[in-house]
């Protein structure tokens, strides 16, 4: 029984194993590979060099802050609605209305926001209404921000959504019992146990704001330049791929970092799938 | 809503308006006969009909849909076959480093998801275009039906499978008799995120998608980037209706397995 068990096991590691080796060890190794060739395929260390001037430098901070605030206003909203949902009837009806725009073509609710943001769109037309008058909304950092955390807001909903469901409620009740106020039972209570869900959040959006860069040409109208639109650029129009790489690698480095900084992302996401 | 005070359903509304706002938008002038998304001067279905009429856009439909379809349903055999795997190591160690491996294409972003297989696909000589296109798609789905798959494997437990091998069960009978109608809710689960992931990609696809080659996403961007035209309007109304329509299938067959799960894992 044990030989035939380990004889099958090889069989199905095959497929994985190759998919493995192909999709994601030769891809990394080869991003790492190609940060090392100049724009002729010669060796060279010029690209490590160049990310290190400040217009790289530049770049890599605002790429940070944009990716920053976008998580923070993303948590912000998100931790209530994630809250208020938990108390609802049919919550996983809501829940599922939550996710339902996120499996909405991407490109096609930016596409809205277009819409929605242009000079004579919705938004104006509100802000007319309310007497502020017509203003630039499209190709600002407020929109960019903005359209970012609308498409973020579900990633960040649904695991702190999980991490309040599993909170035991009698926790909330005793604390309620001994006399702490609902702010101090949130701060000391709810809070810290459902930090495992806020970290997960923070992770599932931090790490694609940092590389967004679709959002950042329609909505920004390429005033907003992140990691993302650089690698981006570097590889489809002016064909260094080198230099490209080699943000890819900072970038890489960065992932790890925040990763290992807020711990495992696998109970994060298969917490999520379980719904 | 009971529980909610009146604040916080406000607050709930208010999330929910600002969600839906811009496909109401966008369907909402998809009748719009003034050609704008400024002033809606009239109802009409000029927008669908050109949509119709648009051959190149129903190839590129077509594409995507073939996409997605061919990449999950690929992705949803190599992941099971993984998750299976995984699980079959007894060694802790080399099961996370495997689970590891697995999680890389998942957190990784989709840009560098996107330039590395442009790099690997130009190095080993494949022609950028569907293969590129279809190749990519079933490697980032993958990972994602494993993690699917492997936590109702480890539900299952190992008696069942002692059972019908002291039955006179041989490997094969084991595999399709017992442990695949076990995980059948994980495989289905795996293979319509496989489905929504393909359907919604867009940046790997932009990277490896080659010149003649397209799928929705990357058509929507360049035409977006062009200007606006309703028919693009009007194509994402289907498509928000065959979401609807994905979900809500989605949802009852999750929910007719939990039950049936219930019920003693015979569907």
């Amino acid at each position: 029984m044990r030989a035939d068990a380990s004889g099958t096991r090889n069989l199905y590691l095959v497929p994985y194993l190759l998919w493995i080796v192909l999709f994601v060890v030769a891809p990394i190794v080869l991003i790492v590979y190609y940060s090392f060739l100049d724009v002729e395929g010669g060796f060279t260390f010029a690209n490590y060099v160049k990310f290190f001037t400040p217009v790289y430098m530049k770049m890599t901070f605002s790429s940070f802050w944009y990716a920053l605030l976008i998580t923070v206003f993303s948590l912000l909203v998100a931790y209530p609605a994630a809250y208020l949902l938990t108390r609802t009837r049919h919550k996983q009806l809501w829940l599922l209305l939550i996710i339902l725009p996120s499996w909405i073509n991407l490109l096609l609710k930016t596409y809205a926001f277009i819409g929605l943001f242009g000079t004579y769109g919705f938004a104006n037309a509100l802000l007319e209404l309310t007497g502020i008058g017509r203003t630039q909304i499209l190709f600002t950092d407020f929109s960019f921000v903005f359209v970012s955390v609308y498409i973020f807001i579900p990633f960040m909903i649904l695991p702190i959504f999980n991490a309040i469901e599993e909170l035991n409620p009698s926790l909330v009740y005793a604390a309620r019992d001994l006399g702490a106020s609902p702010w101090l039972t949130f701060r000391r209570v709810i809070f810290p146990l459902t930090l495992d869900g806020v970290k997960a959040g923070c992770q599932a959006v931090f790490i694609p704001a940092l590389s967004l860069f679709m959002i950042t040409r329609l909505i920004a109208g390429n005033r907003v330049i992140t990691l993302g639109t650089a690698i981006e650029q570097h590889f489809l129009v002016t064909q260094d791929w080198g230099m490209g790489a080699t943000i890819a690698v900072f970038l890489i480095i960065a992932m790890a970092a925040i990763m290992v900084l807020t711990g495992t992302k696998r109970k994060a996401v298969r917490d999520a799938n379980k719904r | 809503m009971q529980t909610n005070g009146k604040l916080g359903s406000v607050y709930l509304f208010l999330v929910f308006a600002v969600l839906y706002a811009p496909i109401v938008y966008l369907i909402y002038y998809s009748f719009n006969s003034g050609g704008t998304m400024r002033e809606f001067e009239g109802f009409t279905l000029e927008w669908y009909q050109e949509v119709f009429a648009d051959t190149r856009l129903l190839i590129i439909v077509l594409n995507t849909f073939v996409i997605a379809l061919l990449s999950s349903v690929i992705s949803t055999i190599i992941g099971v076959a993984g998750a299976i795997a995984i699980d079959k190591v007894r060694r802790r160690r080399t099961q996370n480093t495997l689970l590891s491996l697995n999680n890389v294409l998942i957190v990784s972003p989709d840009v560098i998801i996107g330039a590395s297989f442009l790099i690997l696909f130009t190095m080993i000589g494949i022609k950028l275009g569907f293969t590129s296109v279809l190749l990519s798609h079933i490697a980032f789905s993958v990972p994602i039906v494993v993690l699917m798959v492997l936590p109702k494997l480890r539900e299952m437990s190992s008696t069942l499978i002692d059972a019908a091998a002291d039955l006179g069960a041989g490997t094969w009978q084991v595999l399709t008799k017992v442990v695949l109608p076990f995980i059948k809710p994980g495989i289905f689960a795996g293979f319509f995120m496989a489905l929504t992931y393909s359907l919604d990609d867009f940046a790997v696809t932009f990277f490896v998608t080659g010149s003649g080659f397209s799928t929705l996403s990357v058509e929507i961007y360049s035409r977006a980037r062009q200007g606006v035209s309703l028919s693009i309007n009007a194509l994402s109304a289907l498509l928000f209706l065959l979401t609807v329509a994905l979900v809500v299938g989605y949802y009852f067959i999750s929910q007719r397995n939990s039950r049936s799960a219930e019920r003693g894992m015979r569907p």
